[in-house]
């Protein structure tokens, strides 16, 4: 172990003097931190909900929650408790199956997309060599959800924003995916941590938006897209299409979907900081701190101040592009359905092949930049 | 038994189970849109099944390709031509499931019996690669491989060329499925913009 503290490593060893076995103390450590993952991504959405309603009002002159709690910060529990306690209405003609299994297909490859996002060096679920293909993949799962549940619905508005939901993330995933596919080049790895790691050697000089300044613009696009943020939210626009898939859901049912909507925008805020921003990497490497203030890199102050500093420019990061992209969402008109599709086929489509190519070009020019 | 290899047993047999019963479901369905649904299940039991054999990679190339893409078009193209119509019932419906039967069952034989007598290689699990199969599987795709691989692009891009030749019916005087002559006044009309000033 080349790292001072591991927090799992302890925890088996004072359940091994508990008297459990091995085994039995792995299976009992398993769960931890796919709860403690759980539980930020919910609390997440709590703060997004706030952030939202509050930025907002700002933006059109109002003050928004106040009452709930300090700022209203209790707004967005007050709303889950609200809904979590509403009726839960299956429309008499619906699809009683199709119609509770499609909101639960649109959260769990979202929640699932958690398992490779990275907040420290050894701090997420699981290191898996596919890294960040995984949520390409996963990601690919939930028009499947969107279109059951708009099929299901029995309503021709449901069936029409089903059908933009699947065709808007079917575009908007290859522009995506291939400018995931640039920073993969240059890193020679899948793995979200080897991506952070190639961005860490001079702090922020060395971030991939500097070197990925065209694909980090259409990450961006395409990750609202994938969200249905408003510039882009045309499966649920109001004016024409009532609600779209939503329209017919209630209670805990809908709440699935706001909550899956709005975790999936959290986890593009974080997939962008990895990806472009450094990841949990503070802009002056800690090394260069640590050398500075002269204590070893392996001290426990040190590990902590690492770990602290990681989650923190993480979270930092990532609330950053929500707040811009809440703010895209207040103050931008929407796009038409075929500007919507122009814009993914014909202007971003070929401007990311375009990246990639270049991306591959300045790999065998200059390696000593772009990862030999 | 340790606990791992219980897991995998489990993990195992729940995915064959839902293999299997979601196959026949595919088939023995009377609604074509619970079919497909249950298609992506498969397609995602099967991912499921390669992740248990260490193939990461290639279980997230099947939630994909598989999944992401075919499955979701299948929806696609079935949501969008949902007529309802009745069907005629079909004639000597009896003699063509017994022909089917057969043909099936013969084929599931033929591959019990390439099962029985061939002698599978199998990895030990000290020797699986892992991880590392992303970089074989880059490896093989470009040198042994490299022909099926260019191919297979050539196929899709005859798919894709053929598919924008049939959507574009402007480039065309006859329609491909009447063999009419298309009315070019109307295919102008449909692709101009609705919100445009009048000149």
């Amino acid at each position: 172990m080349e790292y001072g503290l591991d927090i799992e490593y302890s925890f088996n060893e004072l359940l091994k003097s508990l008297g459990f076995s091995s085994e039995i103390a792995h299976i009992i450590w398993l769960p931890l931190p796919m709860l403690l993952v759980l539980t930020s991504a919910v609390v997440g959405v709590l703060v997004t909900v706030w952030l939202e309603r509050k930025i907002s009002a700002a933006a059109q002159q109002r003050i928004g929650p106040e009452y709930a709690g300090a700022l209203g910060v209790l707004q967005p529990i007050a709303d889950g408790l609200k809904l979590l306690v509403k009726e839960d209405i299956i429309p008499a003609k619906a699809d009683s199956i199709l119609f509770t299994a499609g909101p639960i297909l649109v959260l769990i490859p979202v929640i699932l997309s958690w398992l490779v996002i990275p907040f420290g060096q050894n701090l997420l679920i699981s290191n898996v060599g596919i890294g960040i293909f995984l949520w390409i993949a996963l990601s690919s799962i939930q028009p499947i959800g969107l279109l059951m549940s708009g099929y299901a619905s029995n309503n021709k508005y449901s069936l029409l924003g089903g059908l933009r939901a699947a065709a808007q993330s079917i575009s908007y995933e290859i522009p995506l995916a291939l400018s995931v596919l640039a920073i993969v080049l240059m890193t020679n790895s899948l793995s979200t941590i080897d991506i952070v790691n190639q961005q860490s050697s001079v702090g922020i000089l060395s971030w991939n938006i500097w070197r990925q300044p065209v694909g980090f613009i259409i990450f961006w696009i395409c990750a609202l897209a994938e969200c249905e943020r408003l510039p882009f939210d045309l499966p649920e626009a109001e004016e024409e299409l009532v609600a779209g898939y939503q329209t017919e859901y209630a209670g805990m049912k809908f709440a699935l979907f706001y909550l899956g909507s709005y975790i999936n925008l959290i986890l593009s805020a974080l997939l962008v900081s990895i990806l472009y921003l450094g990841g949990w990497g503070f802009p002056i490497p800690v090394e260069v701190i640590a050398e500075f203030l002269n204590i070893p890199i392996n001290a426990p102050i040190i590990q902590v101040f690492t770990a602290t500093i990681g989650i923190v420019m993480t979270v930092l990061k990532a609330y950053l592009l929500v707040f811009i992209a809440i703010l895209l969402r207040w103050t931008t008109p929407r796009v038409r359905i075929d500007q919507l599709l122009d814009l993914g086929w014909k202007f971003l489509l070929p401007i990311s092949l375009a990246n990639l190519l270049l991306t591959a070009g300045l790999k065998l020019a200059l390696p000593q930049f772009f990862g030999g | 038994m340790s606990i791992a290899v219980t897991t995998q047993i489990i993990c195992f047999s729940i995915l064959s189970l839902v293999i299997i019963i979601g196959a026949l479901g595919v088939v023995l369905l009377e609604s074509i849109v619970y079919s497909a649904f249950l298609l992506g299940g498969v397609f995602m039991s099967i991912a499921g099944l390669y992740l248990l054999l260490n193939a990461s990679f290639v279980a997230a190339a099947q939630v994909l390709v598989y999944v992401g893409a075919v499955n979701v078009l299948i929806i696609f193209a079935i949501m969008l031509v949902n007529k309802k119509e009745d069907l005629e019932p079909i004639q000597n419906i009896n003699t063509r499931r017994i022909s089917t039967i057969t043909i099936c069952l013969t084929l599931l034989s033929l591959l019990i019996r390439v099962d029985l007598s061939n002698v599978w290689k199998l990895a030990s699990p000290n020797s699986s690669i892992g991880e590392e199969s992303t970089t074989r599987i880059g490896e093989h795709l470009f040198s042994d491989y490299l022909l099926p691989f260019e191919v297979a692009s050539v196929l899709l891009l005859m798919a894709m060329i053929g598919a924008i030749v049939l959507a574009r019916r402007d480039v065309m005087n006859k329609d491909i499925s009447t063999g009419l002559p298309v009315d070019q006044e109307l295919i102008e009309k449909a692709s101009e913009p609705l919100l445009m000033k009048k000149k």
